[in-house]
């Protein structure tokens, strides 16, 4: 579980985040969402430890990130997984590489262990064929698949995804979902989905922050965004035509 | 300000370079990695200008010499002063600053755009360290191109200086010889060294902390090859002013 309370963060004088709180529970897909330029991004940085907050605490299982030396913060580190929204797999490497590479850096492990362990984890993300290729001869599903391998090798206590399903298409966009909350599931891990992808909310919405302008707007699941009288989530959410037409069968089905 | 704030970052960047440092067996690979792309694949054209440029010198030294009292020797003996002490250290510095020092702007700044430097500081990796120190280690083999560089120089210089019928091989090889002073050498391999790291370290620095897309990767290594050739010239000019005078 991830506690979050009264974060702040600024660039020079522009302030990004303003006073964020919020747990994100483990076992659950938590997914945060907004318009672009919202501070999403920002956030789920702040949470990696990639940038140190202004003000405001983050408090992992108990352990709070500010009061860690910087060697306690990198083995913290060590325990989180991330799917970064380009992929990010090293291009110098095979797929297998890719994904063998944190049980090199972290691990004792022995070759043949640590190549069981690929195998595994390979199969999990439906990758058995393609250990060899290079993620330049991947496809953009493919790459997300091997990041989420790479990302959970090392069995991670959290997960956190920025915008998992960007440039895929809608079946393949699915697929990510459905892994990265199956993966969840199975592992007990705690996943934070950074998306603006009404789909991922719809499907694998467990938990649901909407921020706006740096602040947290609204809070809850995908059963009660669409029930939400709160005007900035239904602009967001209602933006599309389909979700007009599913707003519209809605109001239907309550008359 | 901005270059006391570049300098300050780059020490730092020295500093965490040899903090919290990667598993031996990860390091070993990425060492020989670099050694391959840094110091073998540069082997040829350090080769080939060597050998050419080392003939230039021989033919422009022996083209100045039209007095009849200088000895033939001397074309022999100009050839090997400027190749050891400034050709061979200093102006292939330069060339690899662009070769090299381009080669790992770009391949670290590139790493940067597309989130690997940020995917392996999430892994709680020190990034730096992973990337720059193996850079550093394979280009401490420097000396070995230079040498190279040195030994091919002077054999273009004897080619182009008897092939063009400006001196024997004899008075040649006398010039070699003549008035050799060991510690020329030494000089030289301390430079060798000196550059060494410059040329590890700086373009590293502009291809870390680069921001932006591709065409501020290609911006970066512009950058990059600016500033270790002025800081090459820099402490060439220095540690000659400490060394040799």
């Amino acid at each position: 579980m991830i506690e979050v309370n009264d974060i702040h963060k600024s660039f020079g004088d522009i302030e990004i985040l303003k006073g964020i709180s919020t747990t994100f529970e483990k076992g659950k897909t938590n997914l945060i969402i907004g318009q672009s330029g919202s501070g999403k991004t920002v956030f789920l940085k702040t949470l990696l430890g990639l940038h140190t907050p202004d003000k405001g605490t983050i408090t992992y299982d108990g352990t709070n990130y500010s009061d860690l030396t910087p060697d306690e913060k990198s083995n913290l580190r060590a325990k989180m997984g991330m799917v970064f929204q380009g992929s990010a797999l090293f291009d110098s490497m095979t797929i297998a590489e890719n994904v063998k590479f944190p049980l090199r850096m972290f691990t004792k492990q022995s070759n043949s262990e640590m190549s069981d362990r690929v195998n595994e984890v390979l199969k999990r993300v439906n990758l058995d064929d393609d250990h060899n290729k290079l993620p330049s001869e991947a496809s953009g599903g493919m790459q997300k698949r091997v990041a989420i391998a790479r990302a959970i090798v090392n069995q991670p206590k959290y997960l956190f995804c920025d915008e998992p399903n960007s440039g895929l298409d809608p079946k393949t966009a699915t697929v990510i979902d459905n892994l990265i909350q199956e993966i969840t599931r199975e592992y007990d891990i705690t996943t934070i989905i950074n998306t603006h992808d009404m789909n991922s909310v719809m499907e694998i919405g467990e938990k649901i922050i909407f921020l706006k302008d740096g602040l947290k707007e609204w809070e809850g699941s995908n059963k009660n965004i669409f029930k939400t009288n709160n005007e900035a989530v239904t602009g967001f959410v209602y933006s599309s035509d389909l979700f007009q037409r599913v707003q519209k069968m809605y109001l239907e089905e309550d008359m | 300000m901005s270059y006391l704030h570049n300098i300050g970052q780059y020490l730092l960047m020295i500093k965490e370079m040899f903090r919290k440092r990667t598993k031996w067996s990860v390091m070993r690979h990425l060492i020989f990695k670099d050694i391959d792309d840094l110091i073998i694949n540069s082997l040829g054209i350090v080769a080939f200008i060597s050998f050419f440029v080392g003939g230039v010198v021989t033919i422009q030294t022996a083209l100045n010499m039209t007095s009849p009292i200088i000895p033939k020797s001397l074309v022999g003996f100009a050839t090997r002063q400027s190749i050891i002490l400034e050709f061979a250290p200093t102006f292939i510095s330069i060339i690899m600053a662009g070769k090299v020092g381009s080669f790992i702007t770009s391949s670290i700044g590139t790493m940067r755009v597309t989130e690997q430097i940020d995917a392996l500081e999430v892994m709680g990796i020190n990034a730096i360290n992973y990337l720059v120190f193996p850079k550093f280690i394979a280009l401490m083999l420097y000396p070995f191109l230079i040498s190279i560089a040195m030994f091919l120089g002077i054999i273009g210089g004897m080619a182009a200086c008897v092939f063009g019928g400006f001196a024997t091989l004899d008075d040649y090889v006398t010039g070699l010889q003549m008035d050799f002073i060991p510690f020329h050498i030494v000089y030289a391999f301390i430079k060798t060294f000196v550059f060494a790291f410059l040329l590890a370290t700086i373009p590293s620095y502009y291809g870390y902390y680069m921001k932006g897309g591709a065409l501020e990767v290609g911006k970066a290594s512009t950058t990059s090859f600016v500033w270790t050739s002025v800081a090459i010239i820099l402490l060439n000019y220095i540690l000659t002013q400490m060394l040799l005078s």
